[in-house]
């Protein structure tokens, strides 16, 4: 086998931190130059201290692939995450992070065949790169979103995300207008997203995925139609 | 290259722990759930076991058959690539040498093709999975492996990264030469040792 080029660390450059969630920012980051990635894949971003103890996590591009050398990482604050504590707490534009890929050819969407997305709360992220690529290249009626989450203050891209494509389910608490009770996803919130021949790509946590896998299954989704990428924890 | 981050001190717990590879954190009593499929319904009457390819003997085990077999067992750690590691496990099932031993290898055979019940793929030189370095595993500290986590079986290559102890295991097809598994096509390492953080293709 031909070896691949090495996937090199580089320095990137915060930008912009930008609120999605009282618990979710999003991280612009600019690269020494563009880098082209798919949409739903990832990078990992690498800390070090004085003494040379590093930490890395893995998280999904936000942004669209397109030819400038910024791009949107959304993350979650996890309390006991070493990383992400670093990025919310004491990270500022203009601080350099040493980032790594981008990585992952698999849950990837390249905007030319029918796609289900279904995210369950921060698991939105490497869809709204697929959702921005669709609206982008104006091939929306390709794509479908659904996402769960708990209330309309937990939605990540709160303003861009809702759309002919989307559909929000919420868990705990519905705004009037949602119009549907709140309570756990369900295969008639799915069934009517499901397009002929759609691949699903699920992503959010085990539990998240495994329910909603469950439920693509049910409604006849077979599962090599199915890509799914669930979340540890990634602090 | 390294470049320091400014106001970054980490959160470590006195000396780093030894049995942790560069990179690595200790994920403690927590057991992540990593898969790129959905998780298959995958009974103990539906599940074999089978050693194809270059071998004198093709062999499929029952989950009986393979119970017959001596049991051996892995004390040890385990390393996913997304850095975290599992410290001080216990795995029980079948050492790999034990059916490769029946269904003889041909000297040819330089490489295995570890398969799942789902299509999962991953490749390993041979020489990774013999010398007691390789198990098909049903039990996690004295449990039955859960379904997520591969159950009822699944390969287990502890000293390679996580993603080479293939779920929901349904056999091992042996190679006269190298072949790219799932996330070896999708931009991982065709090794994975966590010691020399071979995560992604050309580490």
């Amino acid at each position: 086998m031909d070896a691949p080029p090495r996937i090199s660390w580089q320095t990137a450059r915060l930008v912009s931190v930008t609120d999605e969630t009282a618990r979710a920012k999003t991280f612009r980051l600019r690269l020494d130059a563009a880098t082209p990635h798919q949409a739903g894949q990832h990078y990992v971003i690498r800390l070090t201290a004085p003494d040379g103890y590093t930490a890395m996590r893995s998280y999904s591009i936000a942004s669209a692939p397109d030819d400038s050398a910024e791009l949107d990482f959304t993350i979650e604050r996890l309390d006991e995450g070493e990383v992400s504590t670093y990025l919310h707490d004491v990270a500022q534009p203009g601080d350099e992070l040493e980032v790594r890929g981008p990585i992952g050819h698999w849950f990837v969407w390249e905007a030319d065949s029918p796609a289900l997305l279904i995210g369950g709360g921060s698991g939105v992220v490497p869809l709204m790169a697929m959702l921005r690529l669709a609206r982008r290249r104006q091939v929306s009626d390709l794509l479908r979103v659904v996402v769960s989450v708990r209330s309309r203050d937990d939605l990540y891209y709160a303003d861009e995300i809702a759309g002919p494509e989307t559909t929000l389910v919420y868990t705990r608490k519905a705004p009037p207008a949602a119009g549907r009770p709140p309570g756990r996803l369900r295969a008639e919130d799915v069934a009517p997203a499901l397009l002929p021949d759609a691949t699903a790509y699920v992503c959010g946590s085990a539990g998240f995925a495994d329910s909603a896998t469950d439920l693509l299954q049910e409604l006849g989704v077979p599962p090599e139609r199915i890509r799914v990428e669930r979340f540890g924890p990634s602090g | 290259m390294t470049s320091f981050s400014r106001g970054f001190r980490g959160r470590r717990m006195g000396e780093r722990d030894p049995r942790l590879p560069p990179g690595q954190y200790d994920t403690g009593t927590t057991w992540p759930v990593l898969t790129a499929e959905a998780t298959p319904r995958l009974s103990t009457a539906d599940w074999t076991f089978a050693i194809q390819g270059l071998v004198e003997r093709p062999t499929t085990w029952t989950w009986d058959e393979m119970h017959a077999l001596p049991p051996s067992t892995y004390e040890g750690d385990i390393h996913c690539v997304t850095s975290w590691s599992k410290l001080g496990m216990t795995f029980t099932g079948v050492s790999v040498d034990t059916v490769l031993a029946l269904a003889q290898p041909l000297p040819s055979a330089t490489h295995v093709m570890a398969f799942g019940h789902t299509g999962y793929t991953t490749n390993l030189p041979l020489a990774d999975v013999t010398d007691g370095h390789a198990w098909v595993a049903w039990e996690v500290d004295g449990q039955p492996l859960p379904l997520e986590h591969g159950g009822p079986a699944r390969l287990l290559v502890p000293h390679l990264y996580f993603w080479k102890s293939a779920k929901w295991i349904a056999g091992l097809r042996l190679l006269d030469h190298d072949e790219a598994g799932f996330w070896e096509r999708n931009g991982y390492h065709d090794r994975g040792d966590p010691w020399l953080e071979q995560r992604y293709q050309g580490d």
